[in-house]
Protein backbone atom coordinates (compact mmCIF):
# COMPACT_ATOMS: atom_id res chain seq x y z
CA UNK A 1 0.00 0.00 0.00
CA UNK A 2 1.22 3.48 -0.86
CA UNK A 3 2.35 5.74 1.95
CA UNK A 4 -0.54 7.88 3.20
CA UNK A 5 -0.39 11.58 2.40
CA UNK A 6 -1.03 12.39 6.06
CA UNK A 7 -0.13 10.23 9.05
CA UNK A 8 -0.94 11.33 12.58
CA UNK A 9 0.37 9.41 15.58
CA UNK A 10 -0.30 9.89 19.28
CA UNK A 11 -1.41 13.52 18.95
CA UNK A 12 -2.34 15.22 22.23
CA UNK A 13 -3.49 18.72 23.15
CA UNK A 14 -4.84 19.94 26.46
CA UNK A 15 -6.45 23.27 27.29
CA UNK A 16 -6.02 23.46 31.05
CA UNK A 17 -7.65 20.33 32.42
CA UNK A 18 -9.47 19.57 29.20
CA UNK A 19 -7.96 16.96 26.86
CA UNK A 20 -9.18 18.31 23.54
CA UNK A 21 -7.01 16.02 21.45
CA UNK A 22 -6.53 12.76 23.27
CA UNK A 23 -4.06 10.35 21.70
CA UNK A 24 -5.32 10.78 18.16
CA UNK A 25 -3.82 8.53 15.50
CA UNK A 26 -5.10 8.13 11.97
CA UNK A 27 -3.96 8.44 8.41
CA UNK A 28 -5.37 9.87 5.22
CA UNK A 29 -4.81 8.04 1.94
CA UNK A 30 -4.16 9.97 -1.23
CA UNK A 31 -7.28 10.76 -3.26
CA UNK A 32 -10.86 11.32 -2.25
CA UNK A 33 -12.50 12.72 0.85
CA UNK A 34 -11.76 11.61 4.38
CA UNK A 35 -14.32 13.15 6.72
CA UNK A 36 -13.97 13.84 10.43
CA UNK A 37 -17.27 14.10 12.22
CA UNK A 38 -18.07 14.65 15.85
CA UNK A 39 -20.39 16.58 18.13
CA UNK A 40 -19.90 20.26 19.04
CA UNK A 41 -16.77 20.79 21.04
CA UNK A 42 -15.36 17.36 20.15
CA UNK A 43 -12.07 18.97 19.18
CA UNK A 44 -12.38 18.97 15.40
CA UNK A 45 -11.18 22.52 14.85
CA UNK A 46 -8.40 22.03 17.37
CA UNK A 47 -7.31 18.98 15.37
CA UNK A 48 -7.29 20.99 12.12
CA UNK A 49 -5.29 23.71 13.89
CA UNK A 50 -2.63 21.18 14.82
CA UNK A 51 -2.56 19.50 11.41
CA UNK A 52 -2.17 22.86 9.65
CA UNK A 53 0.42 24.22 12.07
CA UNK A 54 -1.81 26.93 13.52
CA UNK A 55 -1.52 25.35 16.96
CA UNK A 56 1.34 23.34 18.45
CA UNK A 57 0.43 19.90 19.82
CA UNK A 58 1.59 18.86 23.30
CA UNK A 59 2.74 15.47 22.03
CA UNK A 60 2.61 13.24 18.99
CA UNK A 61 3.78 13.47 15.43
CA UNK A 62 2.39 14.56 12.10
CA UNK A 63 3.86 13.34 8.83
CA UNK A 64 2.79 14.98 5.61
CA UNK A 65 3.80 13.67 2.20
CA UNK A 66 6.59 11.63 3.75
CA UNK A 67 7.98 14.52 5.83
CA UNK A 68 7.89 15.15 9.52
CA UNK A 69 6.07 18.49 9.83
CA UNK A 70 5.24 18.50 13.56
CA UNK A 71 7.63 21.34 14.35
CA UNK A 72 6.78 23.50 11.35
CA UNK A 73 4.55 26.56 11.53
CA UNK A 74 1.51 27.35 9.41
CA UNK A 75 3.33 29.21 6.58
CA UNK A 76 5.90 26.43 6.05
CA UNK A 77 3.30 23.72 5.93
CA UNK A 78 1.25 25.83 3.54
CA UNK A 79 4.22 26.11 1.21
CA UNK A 80 4.60 22.32 1.30
CA UNK A 81 1.07 22.00 -0.04
CA UNK A 82 -1.00 21.64 3.11
CA UNK A 83 -3.85 24.09 2.61
CA UNK A 84 -6.51 24.80 5.20
CA UNK A 85 -9.77 26.67 5.22
CA UNK A 86 -11.36 28.24 8.28
CA UNK A 87 -14.61 27.44 10.03
CA UNK A 88 -15.07 31.19 10.52
CA UNK A 89 -14.54 32.79 7.13
CA UNK A 90 -11.11 34.33 6.86
CA UNK A 91 -10.59 36.31 3.68
CA UNK A 92 -9.12 39.74 2.92
CA UNK A 93 -12.26 41.93 2.88
CA UNK A 94 -10.51 45.00 1.44
CA UNK A 95 -8.95 43.07 -1.45
CA UNK A 96 -10.73 42.14 -4.64
CA UNK A 97 -11.88 38.55 -4.97
CA UNK A 98 -9.24 38.01 -7.65
CA UNK A 99 -6.49 39.48 -5.47
CA UNK A 100 -7.46 37.18 -2.60
CA UNK A 101 -6.71 34.22 -4.83
CA UNK A 102 -3.74 35.90 -6.53
CA UNK A 103 -2.01 36.31 -3.17
CA UNK A 104 -2.16 32.55 -2.73
CA UNK A 105 -0.72 32.02 -6.22
CA UNK A 106 1.98 34.58 -5.46
CA UNK A 107 2.99 32.62 -2.36
CA UNK A 108 4.12 29.69 -4.52
CA UNK A 109 5.37 31.64 -7.55
CA UNK A 110 8.86 32.83 -6.81
CA UNK A 111 10.03 35.48 -4.41
CA UNK A 112 7.68 38.10 -3.03
CA UNK A 113 10.57 40.34 -2.07
CA UNK A 114 9.95 42.28 -5.25
CA UNK A 115 9.45 45.95 -4.79
CA UNK A 116 8.95 47.61 -8.16
CA UNK A 117 6.53 45.90 -10.48
CA UNK A 118 2.80 46.22 -9.70
CA UNK A 119 1.61 42.81 -8.53
CA UNK A 120 -1.92 43.42 -9.81
CA UNK A 121 -0.51 43.55 -13.34
CA UNK A 122 1.21 40.15 -13.23
CA UNK A 123 -0.67 38.09 -15.78
CA UNK A 124 0.62 34.70 -14.66
CA UNK A 125 -0.66 35.33 -11.14
CA UNK A 126 -4.00 36.65 -12.31
CA UNK A 127 -4.63 33.80 -14.74
CA UNK A 128 -4.01 31.11 -12.15
CA UNK A 129 -6.08 33.01 -9.60
CA UNK A 130 -8.88 33.27 -12.12
CA UNK A 131 -8.67 29.53 -12.78
CA UNK A 132 -9.10 28.86 -9.04
CA UNK A 133 -12.11 31.17 -8.90
CA UNK A 134 -13.65 29.41 -11.89
CA UNK A 135 -13.18 26.05 -10.19
CA UNK A 136 -15.57 27.16 -7.45
CA UNK A 137 -17.84 29.13 -9.76
CA UNK A 138 -16.77 32.54 -8.50
CA UNK A 139 -15.24 33.83 -11.74
CA UNK A 140 -18.02 36.36 -12.27
CA UNK A 141 -17.20 38.00 -8.93
CA UNK A 142 -13.47 38.43 -9.60
CA UNK A 143 -13.56 42.22 -9.63
CA UNK A 144 -15.67 42.69 -6.52
CA UNK A 145 -14.34 43.47 -3.05
CA UNK A 146 -14.30 40.27 -1.00
CA UNK A 147 -15.95 42.10 1.88
CA UNK A 148 -19.21 42.61 -0.01
CA UNK A 149 -19.69 38.97 -1.08
CA UNK A 150 -22.60 37.01 0.36
CA UNK A 151 -21.79 34.52 3.10
CA UNK A 152 -22.00 31.56 0.72
CA UNK A 153 -19.73 33.31 -1.78
CA UNK A 154 -17.18 33.96 0.94
CA UNK A 155 -17.22 30.23 1.70
CA UNK A 156 -16.56 29.64 -2.01
CA UNK A 157 -13.72 32.15 -1.90
CA UNK A 158 -12.17 30.32 1.06
CA UNK A 159 -12.11 27.23 -1.13
CA UNK A 160 -10.73 29.12 -4.13
CA UNK A 161 -7.88 30.55 -2.05
CA UNK A 162 -6.97 27.05 -0.87
CA UNK A 163 -7.13 25.73 -4.43
CA UNK A 164 -4.96 28.60 -5.68
CA UNK A 165 -2.22 27.23 -3.41
CA UNK A 166 -2.14 24.05 -5.56
CA UNK A 167 -2.43 21.95 -2.43
CA UNK A 168 -1.55 18.29 -2.06
CA UNK A 169 -4.01 18.04 0.81
CA UNK A 170 -6.97 20.26 1.61
CA UNK A 171 -7.99 20.62 5.25
CA UNK A 172 -11.52 21.98 5.19
CA UNK A 173 -13.03 23.03 8.51
CA UNK A 174 -16.81 23.01 8.08
CA UNK A 175 -16.92 24.53 4.59
CA UNK A 176 -20.72 24.53 4.84
CA UNK A 177 -20.82 26.40 8.15
CA UNK A 178 -23.52 29.05 8.19
CA UNK A 179 -24.58 28.45 4.59
CA UNK A 180 -28.28 28.45 3.70
CA UNK A 181 -29.96 25.46 1.98
CA UNK A 182 -29.28 26.69 -1.56
CA UNK A 183 -25.73 27.70 -0.76
CA UNK A 184 -25.18 24.30 0.86
CA UNK A 185 -26.44 22.60 -2.28
CA UNK A 186 -24.03 24.61 -4.41
CA UNK A 187 -21.06 24.03 -2.09
CA UNK A 188 -21.70 20.27 -2.00
CA UNK A 189 -21.71 20.28 -5.79
CA UNK A 190 -18.37 22.09 -5.79
CA UNK A 191 -16.85 19.66 -3.28
CA UNK A 192 -18.05 16.68 -5.34
CA UNK A 193 -16.21 18.17 -8.29
CA UNK A 194 -13.04 18.79 -6.30
CA UNK A 195 -13.07 15.25 -4.95
CA UNK A 196 -11.89 13.93 -8.30
CA UNK A 197 -8.73 16.01 -8.37
CA UNK A 198 -7.81 16.57 -4.71
CA UNK A 199 -7.27 14.78 -1.44
CA UNK A 200 -9.51 16.36 1.16
CA UNK A 201 -9.75 16.06 4.91
CA UNK A 202 -13.23 17.34 5.58
CA UNK A 203 -14.50 18.37 8.98
CA UNK A 204 -18.23 18.76 8.72
CA UNK A 205 -21.31 18.88 10.86
CA UNK A 206 -23.88 18.36 8.15
CA UNK A 207 -24.42 14.56 8.24
CA UNK A 208 -26.21 14.41 4.93
CA UNK A 209 -23.33 16.20 3.29
CA UNK A 210 -20.76 13.96 4.92
CA UNK A 211 -22.45 10.75 3.81
CA UNK A 212 -22.88 12.16 0.31
CA UNK A 213 -19.25 13.16 0.01
CA UNK A 214 -16.95 11.02 2.12
CA UNK A 215 -15.06 7.91 1.10
CA UNK A 216 -13.94 7.34 4.65
CA UNK A 217 -15.08 8.74 7.97
CA UNK A 218 -13.40 9.16 11.33
CA UNK A 219 -15.54 9.88 14.36
CA UNK A 220 -14.12 12.18 17.01
CA UNK A 221 -15.74 12.29 20.44
CA UNK A 222 -14.27 14.14 23.43
CA UNK A 223 -10.94 14.39 21.66
CA UNK A 224 -10.71 10.67 20.83
CA UNK A 225 -11.22 8.94 17.53
CA UNK A 226 -13.67 6.18 18.32
CA UNK A 227 -13.98 4.77 14.80
CA UNK A 228 -12.56 5.12 11.30
CA UNK A 229 -14.30 3.27 8.50
CA UNK A 230 -16.29 3.40 5.28
CA UNK A 231 -19.50 5.47 5.51
CA UNK A 232 -21.84 2.46 5.53
CA UNK A 233 -19.95 0.82 8.39
CA UNK A 234 -19.86 4.08 10.36
CA UNK A 235 -23.59 4.51 9.94
CA UNK A 236 -24.13 1.03 11.36
CA UNK A 237 -21.60 1.29 14.21
CA UNK A 238 -23.48 1.17 17.53
CA UNK A 239 -20.76 3.04 19.44
CA UNK A 240 -20.88 5.85 16.90
CA UNK A 241 -24.65 6.01 17.03
CA UNK A 242 -24.58 6.14 20.80
CA UNK A 243 -21.93 8.85 21.00
CA UNK A 244 -22.73 10.97 18.04
CA UNK A 245 -26.48 10.82 17.97
CA UNK A 246 -26.49 11.83 21.62
CA UNK A 247 -28.03 8.62 22.96
CA UNK A 248 -26.52 6.97 26.04
CA UNK A 249 -23.03 8.15 26.86
CA UNK A 250 -20.34 5.72 25.84
CA UNK A 251 -17.42 5.51 28.20
CA UNK B 1 -3.54 60.59 -6.26
CA UNK B 2 -5.15 63.67 -7.78
CA UNK B 3 -5.27 65.73 -4.60
CA UNK B 4 -1.58 65.12 -3.92
CA UNK B 5 -0.67 66.11 -7.47
CA UNK B 6 -2.61 69.36 -7.12
CA UNK B 7 -0.82 70.07 -3.85
CA UNK B 8 2.59 69.30 -5.36
CA UNK B 9 1.83 71.54 -8.34
CA UNK B 10 0.75 74.33 -6.00
CA UNK B 11 3.98 73.94 -4.06
CA UNK B 12 5.94 74.14 -7.30
CA UNK B 13 4.13 77.33 -8.31
CA UNK B 14 4.19 78.93 -4.84
CA UNK B 15 7.50 80.83 -5.13
CA UNK B 16 6.34 82.47 -8.36
CA UNK B 17 2.86 83.51 -7.34
CA UNK B 18 3.64 85.66 -4.37
CA UNK B 19 4.84 83.13 -1.82
CA UNK B 20 8.53 83.62 -2.45
CA UNK B 21 9.39 85.49 0.72
CA UNK B 22 11.97 83.94 3.00
CA UNK B 23 9.72 83.11 5.88
CA UNK B 24 7.05 81.61 3.64
CA UNK B 25 9.57 79.38 1.89
CA UNK B 26 10.92 78.33 5.28
CA UNK B 27 7.42 77.37 6.34
CA UNK B 28 6.75 75.48 3.11
CA UNK B 29 10.05 73.64 3.37
CA UNK B 30 9.15 72.54 6.89
CA UNK B 31 5.76 71.37 5.65
CA UNK B 32 7.29 69.39 2.78
CA UNK B 33 9.90 67.78 5.00
CA UNK B 34 7.31 66.75 7.55
CA UNK B 35 5.13 65.51 4.70
CA UNK B 36 7.97 63.28 3.60
CA UNK B 37 8.34 61.94 7.11
CA UNK B 38 4.58 61.44 7.25
CA UNK B 39 4.71 59.48 3.99
CA UNK B 40 7.27 57.13 5.54
CA UNK B 41 5.16 56.75 8.67
CA UNK B 42 2.05 56.15 6.55
CA UNK B 43 3.78 53.14 4.99
CA UNK B 44 3.91 51.64 8.47
CA UNK B 45 0.53 52.72 9.79
CA UNK B 46 -1.61 52.66 6.68
CA UNK B 47 0.39 50.10 4.71
CA UNK B 48 1.46 47.58 7.30
CA UNK B 49 -0.90 48.38 10.18
CA UNK B 50 2.00 49.12 12.54
CA UNK B 51 1.21 52.20 14.64
CA UNK B 52 4.60 53.58 15.63
CA UNK B 53 4.94 56.28 18.23
CA UNK B 54 8.68 56.55 17.81
CA UNK B 55 9.03 57.75 14.26
CA UNK B 56 10.64 61.09 15.14
CA UNK B 57 13.68 59.11 16.24
CA UNK B 58 14.26 58.05 12.62
CA UNK B 59 14.18 61.69 11.52
CA UNK B 60 16.37 62.71 14.42
CA UNK B 61 18.96 60.07 13.64
CA UNK B 62 19.11 61.31 10.06
CA UNK B 63 19.56 64.85 11.35
CA UNK B 64 22.22 63.83 13.87
CA UNK B 65 24.11 62.00 11.12
CA UNK B 66 24.39 65.42 9.45
CA UNK B 67 25.62 66.86 12.75
CA UNK B 68 28.28 64.23 13.34
CA UNK B 69 29.58 64.53 9.78
CA UNK B 70 29.41 68.33 9.91
CA UNK B 71 31.53 68.26 13.05
CA UNK B 72 34.07 66.19 11.12
CA UNK B 73 33.79 68.73 8.27
CA UNK B 74 32.17 66.21 5.95
CA UNK B 75 29.33 67.96 4.17
CA UNK B 76 29.05 66.32 0.77
CA UNK B 77 25.63 64.87 0.03
CA UNK B 78 27.25 61.81 -1.50
CA UNK B 79 28.43 60.87 1.99
CA UNK B 80 25.85 62.58 4.17
CA UNK B 81 22.75 61.19 2.53
CA UNK B 82 23.73 57.50 2.47
CA UNK B 83 25.11 57.68 6.01
CA UNK B 84 22.00 59.38 7.36
CA UNK B 85 19.61 57.03 5.57
CA UNK B 86 21.72 54.04 6.50
CA UNK B 87 21.91 55.01 10.17
CA UNK B 88 18.16 55.57 10.39
CA UNK B 89 17.45 52.31 8.56
CA UNK B 90 19.83 50.42 10.82
CA UNK B 91 18.18 51.85 13.92
CA UNK B 92 14.81 50.89 12.45
CA UNK B 93 15.93 47.34 11.68
CA UNK B 94 17.48 46.75 15.09
CA UNK B 95 14.60 48.19 17.10
CA UNK B 96 12.05 46.82 14.65
CA UNK B 97 13.43 43.31 15.03
CA UNK B 98 12.22 43.47 18.63
CA UNK B 99 9.16 45.71 18.27
CA UNK B 100 7.59 43.80 15.37
CA UNK B 101 7.32 40.70 17.54
CA UNK B 102 4.64 42.58 19.45
CA UNK B 103 1.42 44.11 18.20
CA UNK B 104 -1.29 46.58 19.10
CA UNK B 105 -0.72 48.67 22.21
CA UNK B 106 2.52 46.83 22.95
CA UNK B 107 3.93 47.88 19.61
CA UNK B 108 3.00 51.50 20.29
CA UNK B 109 4.63 51.38 23.71
CA UNK B 110 7.81 49.69 22.57
CA UNK B 111 8.34 52.07 19.65
CA UNK B 112 7.75 54.94 22.08
CA UNK B 113 10.36 53.46 24.41
CA UNK B 114 12.94 53.07 21.65
CA UNK B 115 12.21 56.61 20.51
CA UNK B 116 12.77 57.95 24.02
CA UNK B 117 15.97 55.94 24.22
CA UNK B 118 17.24 57.70 21.10
CA UNK B 119 16.06 61.06 22.48
CA UNK B 120 18.00 60.65 25.73
CA UNK B 121 21.03 59.42 23.86
CA UNK B 122 21.19 62.56 21.72
CA UNK B 123 20.57 64.74 24.78
CA UNK B 124 23.65 63.21 26.39
CA UNK B 125 25.92 63.85 23.41
CA UNK B 126 27.93 66.65 25.02
CA UNK B 127 30.26 66.85 22.02
CA UNK B 128 27.29 67.85 19.89
CA UNK B 129 25.74 70.35 22.25
CA UNK B 130 23.77 67.95 24.42
CA UNK B 131 20.41 69.43 25.35
CA UNK B 132 21.20 72.73 23.66
CA UNK B 133 21.62 71.27 20.24
CA UNK B 134 24.16 71.91 17.55
CA UNK B 135 24.42 74.64 14.93
CA UNK B 136 25.76 73.43 11.59
CA UNK B 137 28.79 75.11 10.04
CA UNK B 138 26.96 75.01 6.77
CA UNK B 139 24.40 73.27 4.68
CA UNK B 140 25.10 70.00 2.92
CA UNK B 141 27.02 70.46 -0.33
CA UNK B 142 26.60 68.69 -3.63
CA UNK B 143 29.85 67.95 -5.46
CA UNK B 144 31.46 70.74 -3.44
CA UNK B 145 28.81 73.24 -4.51
CA UNK B 146 26.80 75.11 -1.89
CA UNK B 147 23.60 75.00 -3.92
CA UNK B 148 21.38 74.22 -0.95
CA UNK B 149 22.00 77.69 0.41
CA UNK B 150 19.87 79.03 -2.38
CA UNK B 151 16.29 79.16 -1.07
CA UNK B 152 14.71 78.26 -4.38
CA UNK B 153 17.03 75.32 -4.92
CA UNK B 154 16.25 74.07 -1.44
CA UNK B 155 12.52 74.52 -2.04
CA UNK B 156 12.61 72.43 -5.17
CA UNK B 157 14.91 69.85 -3.64
CA UNK B 158 12.40 69.30 -0.84
CA UNK B 159 9.57 69.19 -3.34
CA UNK B 160 11.39 66.77 -5.63
CA UNK B 161 12.28 64.42 -2.80
CA UNK B 162 8.75 64.53 -1.43
CA UNK B 163 7.39 63.64 -4.86
CA UNK B 164 9.94 60.85 -5.10
CA UNK B 165 9.01 59.46 -1.69
CA UNK B 166 5.34 59.56 -2.63
CA UNK B 167 5.90 57.83 -5.96
CA UNK B 168 8.27 55.31 -4.41
CA UNK B 169 5.79 54.57 -1.64
CA UNK B 170 3.01 54.01 -4.16
CA UNK B 171 5.21 51.68 -6.14
CA UNK B 172 6.17 49.75 -3.03
CA UNK B 173 2.57 49.33 -1.90
CA UNK B 174 1.50 48.06 -5.31
CA UNK B 175 4.37 45.57 -5.62
CA UNK B 176 4.34 41.92 -4.57
CA UNK B 177 6.04 42.98 -1.37
CA UNK B 178 3.43 45.65 -0.70
CA UNK B 179 0.61 43.25 -1.41
CA UNK B 180 1.86 40.86 1.26
CA UNK B 181 2.28 43.78 3.64
CA UNK B 182 -1.23 45.11 3.06
CA UNK B 183 -2.74 41.65 3.27
CA UNK B 184 -0.97 41.03 6.57
CA UNK B 185 -2.47 44.26 7.90
CA UNK B 186 -5.97 43.12 6.99
CA UNK B 187 -5.69 39.53 8.13
CA UNK B 188 -2.36 38.07 9.25
CA UNK B 189 -3.80 34.59 9.74
CA UNK B 190 -4.97 34.48 6.14
CA UNK B 191 -1.55 35.54 4.94
CA UNK B 192 0.14 32.82 6.99
CA UNK B 193 -2.36 30.25 5.77
CA UNK B 194 -1.34 30.82 2.16
CA UNK B 195 2.33 30.47 3.04
CA UNK B 196 3.77 33.85 4.07
CA UNK B 197 5.41 34.73 7.32
CA UNK B 198 4.57 38.44 7.79
CA UNK B 199 7.58 39.21 10.00
CA UNK B 200 10.31 39.73 7.37
CA UNK B 201 7.99 41.83 5.22
CA UNK B 202 7.12 44.04 8.15
CA UNK B 203 10.73 44.35 9.20
CA UNK B 204 11.88 45.38 5.74
CA UNK B 205 9.04 47.90 5.54
CA UNK B 206 10.16 49.27 8.89
CA UNK B 207 13.71 49.64 7.60
CA UNK B 208 12.58 51.35 4.39
CA UNK B 209 10.38 53.77 6.34
CA UNK B 210 13.36 54.47 8.59
CA UNK B 211 15.57 55.28 5.60
CA UNK B 212 13.02 57.69 4.11
CA UNK B 213 12.57 59.38 7.48
CA UNK B 214 16.36 59.60 7.75
CA UNK B 215 16.44 61.48 4.46
CA UNK B 216 13.76 63.83 5.75
CA UNK B 217 16.00 64.30 8.78
CA UNK B 218 18.85 65.45 6.53
CA UNK B 219 16.55 68.06 4.99
CA UNK B 220 15.29 69.06 8.43
CA UNK B 221 18.85 69.67 9.65
CA UNK B 222 19.58 71.70 6.54
CA UNK B 223 16.41 73.73 6.73
CA UNK B 224 17.19 75.02 10.22
CA UNK B 225 20.97 74.62 10.04
CA UNK B 226 20.48 73.48 13.59
CA UNK B 227 19.67 70.16 15.25
CA UNK B 228 18.52 69.50 18.81
CA UNK B 229 17.30 66.48 20.78
CA UNK B 230 13.81 67.96 20.67
CA UNK B 231 13.69 66.71 17.06
CA UNK B 232 13.42 63.22 18.55
CA UNK B 233 10.94 64.03 21.29
CA UNK B 234 7.90 61.79 21.51
CA UNK B 235 5.66 64.81 20.93
CA UNK B 236 7.15 65.01 17.46
CA UNK B 237 6.30 61.37 16.90
CA UNK B 238 2.80 62.15 18.08
CA UNK B 239 2.55 65.06 15.63
CA UNK B 240 3.63 62.81 12.76
CA UNK B 241 1.13 60.15 13.73
CA UNK B 242 -1.51 62.82 13.93
CA UNK B 243 -0.68 64.10 10.44
CA UNK B 244 -1.06 60.59 9.08
CA UNK B 245 -4.43 60.08 10.75
CA UNK B 246 -5.66 63.58 9.89
CA UNK B 247 -4.77 62.93 6.25
CA UNK B 248 -6.44 59.54 6.30
CA UNK B 249 -5.37 55.92 6.13
CA UNK B 250 -7.32 55.29 2.95
CA UNK B 251 -4.51 56.40 0.67
CA UNK B 252 -0.84 57.31 0.85
CA UNK B 253 -1.51 60.85 -0.37
CA UNK B 254 -3.31 61.40 2.93
CA UNK B 255 0.10 61.71 4.55
CA UNK B 256 0.93 64.72 2.36
CA UNK B 257 -2.44 66.37 2.87
CA UNK B 258 -2.34 65.74 6.61
CA UNK B 259 1.16 67.13 7.05
CA UNK B 260 0.45 70.27 5.04
CA UNK B 261 -2.86 70.89 6.78
CA UNK B 262 -1.21 70.39 10.15
CA UNK B 263 1.71 72.76 9.54
CA UNK B 264 -0.34 75.47 7.87
CA UNK B 265 -3.08 75.33 10.49
CA UNK B 266 -0.50 75.54 13.26
CA UNK B 267 1.08 78.55 11.56
CA UNK B 268 -2.21 80.31 10.87
CA UNK B 269 -3.46 79.89 14.43
CA UNK B 270 -0.10 81.08 15.69
CA UNK B 271 -0.68 84.35 13.86
CA UNK B 272 -4.19 84.76 15.22
CA UNK B 273 -3.38 84.45 18.87
CA UNK B 274 -0.56 83.59 21.18
CA UNK B 275 -2.89 81.10 22.86
CA UNK B 276 -3.15 79.15 19.62
CA UNK B 277 -2.51 75.84 21.34
CA UNK B 278 -5.80 76.24 23.17
CA UNK B 279 -7.56 76.20 19.81
CA UNK B 280 -5.27 73.76 18.03
CA UNK B 281 -5.79 70.93 20.52
CA UNK B 282 -9.59 70.89 20.38
CA UNK B 283 -9.45 71.28 16.59
CA UNK B 284 -7.36 68.14 16.39
CA UNK B 285 -9.83 66.27 18.56
CA UNK B 286 -12.76 67.47 16.46
CA UNK B 287 -11.04 66.51 13.24
CA UNK B 288 -10.51 62.96 14.48
CA UNK B 289 -14.14 62.76 15.59
CA UNK B 290 -15.72 64.21 12.49
CA UNK B 291 -13.34 63.59 9.60
CA UNK B 292 -13.78 59.83 9.37
CA UNK B 293 -11.27 58.54 6.91
CA UNK B 294 -9.35 61.80 7.28
CA UNK B 295 -8.97 64.46 4.60
CA UNK B 296 -8.70 61.76 1.96
CA UNK B 297 -12.07 60.42 3.06
CA UNK B 298 -13.60 63.90 2.84
CA UNK B 299 -12.24 64.36 -0.70
CA UNK B 300 -13.62 60.98 -1.72
CA UNK B 301 -17.08 61.69 -0.40
CA UNK B 302 -17.17 65.25 -1.62
N1 LIG C 1 -7.80 28.23 22.85
C1 LIG C 1 -8.59 27.50 23.66
N2 LIG C 1 -8.47 27.58 25.00
C2 LIG C 1 -9.26 26.84 25.81
N3 LIG C 1 -10.18 25.98 25.37
C3 LIG C 1 -10.35 25.85 24.04
C4 LIG C 1 -9.57 26.60 23.11
N4 LIG C 1 -9.94 26.27 21.86
C5 LIG C 1 -10.92 25.35 22.00
N5 LIG C 1 -11.15 25.09 23.30
C6 LIG C 1 -12.13 24.12 23.82
O1 LIG C 1 -11.78 22.88 23.27
C7 LIG C 1 -12.95 22.14 22.94
C8 LIG C 1 -12.89 21.73 21.48
O2 LIG C 1 -13.02 22.90 20.67
P1 LIG C 1 -13.03 22.81 19.07
O3 LIG C 1 -13.24 24.17 18.56
O4 LIG C 1 -11.83 22.08 18.60
O5 LIG C 1 -14.32 21.92 18.82
P2 LIG C 1 -15.04 21.59 17.47
O6 LIG C 1 -15.17 20.12 17.43
O7 LIG C 1 -14.42 22.24 16.33
O8 LIG C 1 -16.47 22.22 17.74
P3 LIG C 1 -17.51 22.86 16.70
O9 LIG C 1 -18.30 21.72 16.14
O10 LIG C 1 -18.38 23.70 17.58
O11 LIG C 1 -16.78 23.62 15.70
C9 LIG C 1 -14.13 23.02 23.29
O12 LIG C 1 -14.59 22.61 24.55
C10 LIG C 1 -13.54 24.39 23.35
O13 LIG C 1 -14.24 25.17 24.28
MG1 LIG D 1 -14.95 23.65 14.95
Amino acid sequence: MAEPILAVAGLRKRFGGLAVTDDVSFSVAEGGIHAVIGPNGAGKTTLIHQLSGTLRPDAGSIRFAGREVTGMGLPRRARLGLARSFQITSVLPGFSVLENAALAVQARSGSSFRFMRPAAGERALNEQAMAALDQVGLGARAGMMAGVLSHGEKRQLELAIALAMRPRLLLLDEPLAGAGPEETERLIGILLGLKRAYTILLVEHDMQAVFALADRISVLVYGRIIATDAPAAIRADPAVRAAYLGEDEVA
Amino acid sequence: MRAALVVLAALAAAPFIGFGEGYVLTLLARAMILAMAAVSLWLLVGGAGMVSLGHAAMLGIGAYAVVVLDDARITDALVVVPVAMGAAALFALVTGAVAIRTSGVHFIMITLAFGQMAFFTTASLAAYGGDDGYTLYGRTTIGGQRWLENRLVFHFLCLGLLALALAGGQMLLASRFGRVLRAARENPLRVQAVGFSPYPYRLIAYGIAGAIAGLAGVLMANAAEFVAPSYLAWQRSGDLLFMVILGGLGSLQGAVLGALAFVLLEEWLGHLTEHWRLIFGPLLVLSVLFLRGGLVGVLRRG
